[in-house]
């Protein structure tokens, strides 16, 4: 869970705050107190009804796209590839996606929904053939595909949520990808895209 | 436009899109969508969030190995093709009630040359 303290607003709804704080309120993120606060309507009388479910089912691919980009970058921080500035800003990185994780997992679970499971950091190795990296730029390279990737899944399953206010949140990662691909691509010194509309479809 | 104008216009669209999945895309094109949309999710090689992709043309949904697939998807009696796929990419659920992908491919052109990819890539 991200360690961010949690600011609450003078007026705080009663029900918002015995949920926030029966849930640990004390380290819940803005970013997920946001996410939660977005599931309002589907959270109260509706149960566990097929939309709410199949968005829960979205949230969990978009969990599962964050446990391993934290993976991903772990693996690029213990390789000893990376140098400073790079170094700090993956970490920095890394943080981001873990507030999008703990987001995630808050907003499934007040769904009604299981959290899908982070794998072994191994697994993740594996699977993203992490013994292949042998420079910087190959991490960084390896970066800048999943959050492009990211990005444009974020992007494409805006249409299959049933709650608008989850769409909105899954543009709002995308947005936090895209950062990261651009400055990932930065410091590749690779040119950024000539025409417009370059992420989703 | 009347009814049966609009209807026309409806069919022809269906049609079209149906075309554009049979047609046989541009696999070269594929693979920079492919890398660029679905490899969030997928590898060729590799189970992911999603599973691994060579092989797919031609083969049963949900039934690659050590893949821990949704129920629906697991159940279903679905063979990839051309048109099973551009109807996934098109609108998972629609397809398959209860899978857990959501992601769509919005135009059919995209879908067609993608699905192109995955067949060369399956060695069809």
């Amino acid at each position: 869970m991200s360690s961010s303290p949690l600011v609450v607003p003078t007026g705080f709804v009663t029900r918002r705050r015995a949920f926030l704080q029966s849930a640990g309120a004390a380290t819940l993120s803005a970013a997920a107190v946001a996410l939660i606060a977005g599931c309002e309507s589907q959270a109260q009388g509706m149960g566990k009804g097929t939309d709410t479910m199949a968005d829960v089912n979205i949230l969990n691919t978009a969990l599962g796209l964050e446990h391993e980009a934290i993976n991903a970058y772990q693996l690029g921080a213990e390789s000893g590839l990376l140098q400073k500035p790079v170094l700090d800003t993956a970490v920095l990185f890394q943080s981001q996606h873990k507030e999008h994780r703990d987001a995630l997992v808050a907003t499934i679970k007040k769904l009604g929904g299981t959290p899908v499971a982070e794998k072994s950091k191994s697994d993740y190795a594996k699977a993203l053939n992490a013994g292949s990296l042998k420079s910087q730029a190959d991490v960084l390279h390896l970066a800048q595909r999943l959050e492009r990737g990211a990005a444009n899944a974020y992007i494409g399953v805006i249409p299959s949520f049933h709650d608008p206010a989850l769409a909105q949140v899954s543009a709002r990662l995308a947005a936090d990808e895209t950062m990261h691909w651009t400055a990932l691509t930065s410091a590749l010194a690779e040119a950024l895209p000539q025409k417009a509309l370059a992420f989703g479809a | 436009m009347t009814w049966v104008g609009r209807s026309s216009w409806a069919v022809a669209a269906l049609l079209l899109a149906a075309s554009a999945a049979q047609a046989g895309g541009d696999p070269v094109r594929g693979q920079a969508l492919y890398e660029s949309r679905c490899i969030a999710c997928h590898s060729l090689d590799a189970n992911r969030t999603g599973p691994m992709h060579r092989g797919v043309y031609g083969r049963k949904a949900g039934s690659v190995a050590r893949f821990g697939y949704s129920p629906a998807v697991k159940a279903s009696a679905i063979v990839w093709d051309a048109t099973t796929l551009d109807r996934w990419l098109t609108d998972p659920q629609k397809l398959i009630p209860g899978q857990r992908m959501n992601f769509r491919v919005a135009l059919p052109e995209d879908r067609a040359d993608i699905i192109a990819y995955l067949k060369q890539t399956s060695g069809k």
